[in-house]
């Protein structure tokens, strides 16, 4: 879990900034960051800040986190106060930069979320961490208990630990966990910031997401519209693995080219060097090397692409390892992590990696050109039929990788092989 | 109206995409594909008898807002 450090100059505003004056150390932080405010309402601004932002969610869905602010806020009753869940499950495994915050910066993630809290009304916080994450564990814990000493706070902060699963973190999900129940989506149709955590309003917002709201309360809209683009602003963490040198956490602007970002990790997009780039994680889509030199860090750039921006992981794939192969892989592990609820997800998953690793295994061959087709109707029938969105990313997924490694494709049909 | 069903509840049963195939086919493990479109005046009896033939009530009726 490295952190990347390198400061980068971009007409004189530095990065990084989320990633800076990272500390344990209470006293340290409030050199840089007030306390949040105790009275619980009616601070509009801080809302009013975060939307004049236009801080978009680092979860992966990219919603406008100042609307879901309103909606909680606007839900908020003396007899029904609002909860904040800070979603820290980060179940995607290409991806390690909440744990990062959490583990390194716990204090301007506790403080976006007192924020939150009191911008909602809610006096009840619950960061929910991985269990498996122990050093964030344990951060996070000792953050909490060096609060309760230092101090006053109305609003209560717990810790809750999460089942080592993907969908774990599917806010449904989430929700169902901390209300007693297993840790998989539910099809309840009410909404978290209807009816969440015992039925109350419940602003379920990603780590770094949260954090950037502390940023935005410390520095004001302006200053963290001096990176990225009009419609996505600011900076994002990234963690980027693979063909790099400098494998982790980076922060880079939204918008930034990809080219930039490898780059900034110590890789290289040449075809002798990258097959492909993963972008978005086991969640994303991958694409090629051409595609990624003209695209930029942007849901609005990635979209025609049939990608996004994700949770920022980013996996540039060596040259010398087959894309089908890596591909097989992922839809094996996402087709294990089904919670198992839904049958089109359950059969329909399991179809897809067993026959992509036919495909690449070049067996199955007799069915011919069948294999590719097959792949091509099941996903067409799983998409978009299950109670949360992990059938929509396993075929995002298996699409994108029949396109950018086509070439491959033909190859291993024809049994040719592969020498990767 | 529109037709939905709950992909949790669901068991594959099947019994709705035989009385119901005008909104609702199968995918290749047996599982319904439903058709969200509005359903008229003429096709809602057979929209009906499939929400409550479903043995495990996994299918529900609901009113079809504008503009979706």
């Amino acid at each position: 879990m490295a952190v990347a450090l390198r400061e980068l100059e971009t007409e004189g505003i530095t990065l990084p900034r989320i990633l800076a004056g990272l500390t344990n150390d209470l006293v340290e932080h409030r050199r840089r960051y007030p306390a949040p405010p105790l009275s619980a309402r009616p601070l509009g601004d801080i809302t009013t800040a975060i939307e004049r932002s236009g801080l978009r969610g680092r979860g992966g869905a990219g919603f406008p986190t100042a609307r879901k602010l309103r909606a909680v806020a606007d839900r908020h009753s003396h007899s029904r106060h609002p909860v904040v869940v800070v979603n820290g499950s980060e179940g995607e495994p290409a991806s390690s930069k909440d744990v990062v915050l959490l583990t390194r910066h716990p204090h301007l993630v506790l403080d976006g979320a007192l924020l939150a809290a009191a911008a909602t009304g809610a006096r009840e916080v619950i960061v929910c961490i991985d269990e498996t994450a122990t050093k964030a564990l344990h951060a996070v814990r000792k953050a909490i208990n060096e609060r309760a000493r230092t101090e006053a706070s109305s609003r209560v902060i717990r810790v809750a630990t999460i089942p080592h699963r993907y969908v774990a973190g599917e806010e449904t999900a989430l929700i169902h966990w901390l209300n007693g129940g297993e840790a998989k989506p539910t099809s309840n149709p009410t909404r978290p910031f209807e009816a969440g955590v015992g039925g109350r309003p419940t602003l379920v917002d990603n780590v770094e997401t949260l954090a950037h709201v502390a940023q935005i309360a410390r520095h004001g809209p302006d200053w963290f519209r001096e990176f990225g683009t009009d419609d996505e602003p600011g900076t994002m963490l990234v963690t980027i693995t693979g063909a790099v040198t400098r494998t982790g956490v980076h922060e880079v602007p939204v918008g930034a080219r990809i080219s930039e970002v490898i780059a900034q990790a110590g890789g290289f997009l040449s075809s002798t060097k990258a097959g492909a780039v993963l972008v978005g994680g086991y969640f994303g889509a991958w694409l090629s090397i051409d595609q990624a030199r003209r695209t930029s860090l942007t849901n609005e750039d990635l979209r025609p692409l049939g990608a996004g921006l994700g949770c920022g992981a980013i996996v540039v794939l060596p040259r010398t390892t087959c894309g089908l192969k890596e591909t097989a892989r992922i839809l094996a592990w996402l087709a294990n992590e089904s919670a198992g609820q839904c049958g089109s997800c359950v059969h329909g998953l399991a179809a897809i990696a067993g026959g992509f690793a036919n495909l690449n295994d070049g067996a199955d061959l007799t069915r011919g050109d069948d294999t590719v087709d097959r792949l091509v109707r099941w996903a067409g029938q799983v998409e978009g039929r299950g109670a949360c969105h992990l059938p929509n990313g396993a075929v995002r997924l298996l699409r994108s990788a029949l396109t950018v490694f086509a070439d491959d494709v033909e190859r291993h049909l024809a049994g040719r092989g592969c020498e990767r | 109206m529109k037709i939905r069903v709950d992909p949790i509840v669901c068991d594959g049963h099947g019994v709705c995409a035989e009385l119901f195939p005008e909104r609702i086919s199968l995918d290749d493990w047996g599982y319904p594909i439903v058709d969200d479109s509005p359903i008229d005046d003429r096709l809602l009896p057979h929209a009906k008898r499939a929400v409550e033939q479903c043995p495990v009530i996994a299918l529900r009726l609901e009113r079809a807002l504008a503009g979706r």
